[in-house]
C-alpha cells in the first residue's frame, strides 16, 4: 500500500484506463520523495474526479472543467515545495480550455493530468473537443467529422514549461515524474479508452494508430525556463486616504442647494475641471456631490458633470432639474438638450459657437473654446461663470487650480483675476 | 442648522473608501476583471492591495479566488451583473466548499449588458435565490460613504467567521460619485484574525462543534492535517456522498449557518407618533433620508429604516415594520424587489412602492408617497 492512497480499489469500471493513470501517478509520487501533505490533488466532474477519496493528499473536488483555474489559485499561493496536481478529463479540458491556456501562459506551477478517453463517459458517451476525427461516439455513430484540438501543442504554444502525450498503457510514471519535477506548468495528456462507450463503439481500435491518423504526436515538448507566476505580497503600500485636506479659503454665499451641469466633449477636461470646482466649493464651506456621465468610449463623445452644491450635507445625488447649465461643445449640448429645453428658469451658459436651443433659462453666450483652446474649454467656462456670478469667491477657485497638477499646462494669463 | 467644521475635508468616491477598508481589515489579495462601473475599485486595488492578480475572465477570477481562499488568503473581487452572472456557478462552489471571500457587486442598468454607466438596484432578486436550492449568501448593502468604510470589514468578518462567500452590494453612483467627506470621522479598523483550529489531527474539513455551525478552517497545503474540500454533496470529512443522511445534514447546515451567523445591521431613525415607515437601502437611501428630513421640517412625523444587512432577511425587519400602519419602500428597480421579498408578490394596502428605472429616485417622489 502506498502512503498516498487509502485504497487501491479505485472506483472505475473494469478495464478503464483511469486505473492505470492512477497507479502511475501514485508510483511517480512515491518516487518524487514528496509526502502526502506536500500534495494538493484537485479534481473536477467526470469519472476521473471520483478518485479523490482514495488519496491521502489534500483533495479538492470542484466544478466541471474548472479544476485548472481552481488549482491555479492554490498553486500561485502555496510554497514552491508543495505540489498541486490536477486531474481533468477531455470534456473538462474542452469547457475549461481557457483555464489551461492561461495557466500555461502564466506558467503556474501546476501538474495537469488530462484523462483523454475522447468522449464524455459519465454522461452517455458524447464527443468532446478532444475527440479525434473518425472516432465513434454515441451521438456520432459514423465517427466524428471534426478534428480534435491538439491540447499539447496549444499548451506548449501558450507557454507551458512541459507538455507530453502518451498512450495510457504500461508504465509511464517516468513522464509523470518529469512533469512533477518541472518547475512551472506541466501537462500530461494520456490517451485511453472508455470501456462503456469507446471500446464498444470502436472495436478493433488501436490508440497509437488513431493518434497517428489524427496527427496527435506522441512525445514531449519543453519550453525555455522561466519563473512560475506566484502571489508575491507587497505589504506596506501607501494608504489611499493619504489625501491632503482641502484648505478652508473663504465662505460661499449660497443659502440653498444649487444644481449645476457642465457639459462638453470627452478629452476636453470636463471631469477634472468639475472636480477642481467642487474642491473649491468645499474650500468655501459647501457640501458637494459630483457625478460624471460619459459613454463607455473614453476619448470620444460627450462628457457631462452633474454637480450639487449645498450649504447643508447633500443626501440625495439625484439631479434632474438643473439651476445652471454650462455647455462648451456640440457633444455636451446634444447630451443635455432635453433637460435644457425643460428648464423654466435658471441660466444657460453656452459657448459662442453653438446654436442656442429653446429654453426657459436665461441665455448667456460667451467664448469658452477660443480663450485657451478646446482642451481647457470646460475650465474656462467654470472660471468665467465663477467670476461673473457671486456665490463662490473666484480667488478660492483660482487658488485651487494653481495648486493642482493642471496649473502648469494652462496659459499663464488664464488665471489672472 | 449648523454643522461642525470638518477637520480633514476631501472630495472622495466610495470606491476609494471600500478598497482602503478592505485592506485595513485584512483582505490580502484582489483578483480583478475589468467591468464598468466596478473599474475604480479595480484601479484603487492595484494601488493598495498587498497582491493583485488580473484574471482573464470572471469564471477564472472566482476560481482563482476560491483556490486562494482554500490556501488561506482573504481575497476580494468586484464586478457588475454580466461578470457576476459568469461567477454564479463558482460562487455556489465556494458556498459549498465553505471558502471565505468578498464579492463586491456594483449594480448597473440591465437586462444583459444594459447601460454600463447607468446605476440600478435590480439584482436583489438574483441574489435572493442565487444558491441552487433557493438560498443566498450573506449580502450587505452600502447606503452611504460611511458604510463604504464600515461594511467591508463587517462583510469580511462574516466571510471568515462563517466560512462563506459574502456579497457586498452597491451601485454605480455609490462607488463613482464624488462627495465632500471628512476623513477625520472614520473610526479605526481593527484587522481581522483568522482562528486556527487547535484540535490535533485527524481534522475533518466540515465537522462542526456545538459552539458554531461554521467548521474550523485549515488551509490546503498545510503540513498538519489532510484537508478535503468538495463542491459536490459530501460528508463531514469532505468525501463525496450521495444523499446519505450525514451528507444531507451537512448540506442543510449551510443555510442555517448563514442565517444564524448573519448580523442584523440597519439604520433605524424612529420618530414618536409616526405611523409611516420609509424603508430603503443602497443608493436610494440618500433620497429616502432627504425626503424624511423634508417631511419632518414640514411637521410630518415619519420614521426611516435603511437596511444594511439585506440577505438573508433579518427577522427584526418584520418586527420593526409591524409597528407601522404604512410602509413606503424606495428602491431603484421596476418591481420593488426588496418589498416583495419581505411581503410577497401580492402586496397589501399597507405597502406603497416608490420605484424607478434608469434614473435615481427623487426625494420628492418619496415625499409624495408618504403624504398621499
Amino acid at each position: 500500500m502506498s502512503q498516498f492512497t487509502v485504497s487501491t480499489d479505485f472506483p472505475f469500471c473494469k478495464g478503464c484506463g483511469h486505473h492505470l493513470i492512477a497507479r502511475n501517478v501514485v508510483k511517480a509520487l512515491e518516487e518524487s520523495g514528496l509526502s502526502p501533505l506536500d500534495v494538493i490533488l484537485v479534481t473536477d466532474i467526470g469519472c476521473h474526479g471520483i478518485i479523490d477519496r482514495c488519496f491521502t493528499t489534500h483533495t479538492v473536488h470542484g466544478l466541471h472543467g474548472r479544476s485548472v483555474a481552481l488549482a491555479a489559485g492554490i498553486a500561485m499561493s502555496v510554497p514552491p515545495e508543495k505540489k498541486t496536481l490536477v486531474f481533468i478529463g477531455d470534456g473538462g479540458a474542452t469547457i475549461g480550455l481557457q483555464h489551461i491556456l492561461e495557466a500555461a501562459r502564466l506558467n503556474v506551477d501546476l501538474k495537469v493530468v488530462v484523462h483523454n478517453n475522447m468522449l464524455y463517459g459519465m454522461t452517455g458517451g458524447q464527443p468532446s473537443g478532444l475527440t479525434p476525427c473518425g472516432f465513434r461516439t454515441t451521438i456520432t455513430p459514423q465517427g466524428s467529422q471534426l478534428p480534435s484540438y491538439d491540447l499539447c501543442r496549444l499548451a506548449h504554444d501558450a507557454g507551458a514549461a512541459f507538455a507530453a502525450r502518451v498512450i495510457g498503457v504500461g508504465d509511464f510514471s517516468a513522464v509523470l515524474l518529469q512533469a512533477l519535477e518541472t518547475p512551472g506548468f506541466a501537462l500530461l495528456e494520456v490517451l485511453e479508452l472508455c470501456t462503456s462507450y469507446g471500446v464498444k463503439l470502436n472495436p478493433q481500435l488501436r490508440l497509437k494508430q488513431l493518434a497517428g491518423q489524427a496527427g496527435l504526436e506522441l512525445g514531449s515538448w519543453s519550453a525555455t525556463s522561466r519563473a512560475p507566476t506566484r502571489v508575491a505580497p507587497a505589504p506596506g503600500k501607501k494608504s489611499l486616504l493619504e489625501l491632503s485636506p482641502i484648505k478652508q479659503r473663504a465662505t460661499a454665499k449660497l443659502n440653498q442647494p444649487l444644481a449645476l451641469v457642465l457639459g462638453g466633449s470627452a478629452g476636453e477636461g470636463v471631469q477634472s475641471a468639475a472636480e477642481l470646482f467642487c474642491q473649491a466649493a468645499i474650500s468655501c464651506g459647501l457640501h458637494v456631490a459630483k457625478k460624471g456621465s460619459y459613454p463607455v468610449t473614453v476619448q470620444v463623445g460627450f462628457s457631462t458633470a452633474d454637480m450639487l452644491l449645498s450649504p447643508t450635507p447633500v443626501l440625495s445625488h439625484a439631479l434632474d432639474r438643473p439651476d445652471i447649465v454650462l455647455i462648451t461643445s456640440q457633444d455636451g449640448l446634444q447630451h443635455n438638450l432635453e433637460r435644457i429645453q425643460q428648464m423654466e428658469s435658471g441660466e444657460l451658459w453656452l459657448d459662442a459657437s453653438l446654436p442656442a436651443p429653446t429654453s426657459g433659462a436665461c441665455l448667456i453666450q460667451q467664448d469658452f473654446r477660443g480663450r485657451a483652446g478646446a482642451r481647457n474649454a470646460a475650465l474656462v467656462a467654470l472660471l468665467q461663470y465663477v467670476q461673473q456670478s457671486a456665490f463662490l469667491p473666484a480667488p478660492a477657485f483660482i487658488a485651487t487650480i494653481l495648486e493642482s497638477p493642471l496649473a502648469k499646462h494652462l496659459p499663464p494669463d488664464l488665471l489672472k483675476l | 442648522m449648523t454643522h461642525p467644521i470638518p477637520s480633514h475635508p476631501v472630495l472622495i468616491d466610495g470606491s476609494r473608501l471600500i478598497v482602503e477598508a478592505c485592506v485595513q481589515a485584512g483582505a490580502d489579495i484582489y483578483v480583478g476583471y475589468p467591468i464598468t462601473p466596478a473599474n475604480l475599485i479595480y484601479s484603487y486595488s492595484s494601488q493598495r492591495f498587498p497582491a493583485l492578480l488580473p484574471a482573464p475572465d470572471e469564471i477564472s477570477a472566482l476560481q482563482w479566488i476560491s483556490g486562494l481562499a482554500a490556501a488561506g488568503h482573504m481575497p476580494v473581487t468586484a464586478t457588475s451583473f454580466p461578470g457576476f452572472a459568469l461567477m454564479l456557478e463558482s460562487i455556489n462552489m465556494a458556498y459549498m466548499m465553505e471558502l471565505p471571500m468578498l464579492i463586491i457587486l456594483v449594480q448597473r442598468l440591465g437586462p444583459a449588458t444594459g447601460s454600463a454607466t447607468a446605476g440600478a438596484q435590480g439584482d436583489v432578486w438574483l441574489l435572493h435565490g442565487m444558491i441552487s436550492g433557493g438560498d443566498s449568501p450573506p449580502v450587505f448593502c452600502i447606503s452611504s460613504l460611511q458604510d463604504c468604510w464600515q461594511l467591508p470589514p463587517q462583510a469580511l468578518r462574516t466571510a471568515l467567521e462563517q466560512r462563506t462567500p459574502v456579497v457586498l452590494l452597491t451601485s454605480k453612483e455609490m462607488v463613482m460619485t464624488q462627495c465632500d467627506f471628512d476623513l477625520a470621522t472614520l473610526p479605526a479598523i481593527k484587522p481581522l484574525q483568522r482562528n486556527q483550529p487547535v484540535a490535533a489531527p485527524p481534522y475533518a474539513s466540515y465537522a462542526v462543534s456545538e459552539d458554531s455551525l461554521a467548521p474550523p478552517f485549515l488551509p490546503v497545503g498545510n503540513s498538519r492535517a489532510q484537508v478535503r474540500l468538495n463542491a459536490s454533496t459530501h460528508d463531514a470529512q469532505g468525501i463525496l456522498r450521495h444523499t446519505t443522511p450525514p451528507a444531507l445534514e451537512n448540506t442543510l447546515r449551510l443555510p442555517r449557518k448563514i442565517a444564524t451567523g448573519m448580523p442584523a445591521l440597519y439604520h433605524l431613525d424612529e420618530q414618536h407618533g409616526a405611523d409611516c415607515l420609509v424603508v430603503s437601502y443602497g443608493v436610494s437611501s440618500g433620497a429616502a433620508r432627504q425626503a424624511v428630513e423634508l417631511l419632518r421640517q414640514q411637521g410630518q412625523a415619519v420614521s426611516l429604516l435603511l437596511c444594511r444587512s439585506l440577505l438573508p432577511i433579518p427577522p427584526s425587519y418584520y418586527e420593526i415594520c409591524s409597528r407601522y400602519s404604512r410602509l413606503v419602500f424606495a428602491e431603484e428597480n421596476l418591481q420593488g424587489q426588496y418589498a416583495r421579498l419581505l411581503f410577497g408578490q401580492a402586496l397589501n394596502d399597507k405597502i406603497h412602492l416608490v420605484t424607478g428605472v434608469g434614473k435615481m429616485l427623487r426625494p420628492a417622489d418619496i415625499l409624495q408617497a408618504v403624504m398621499s
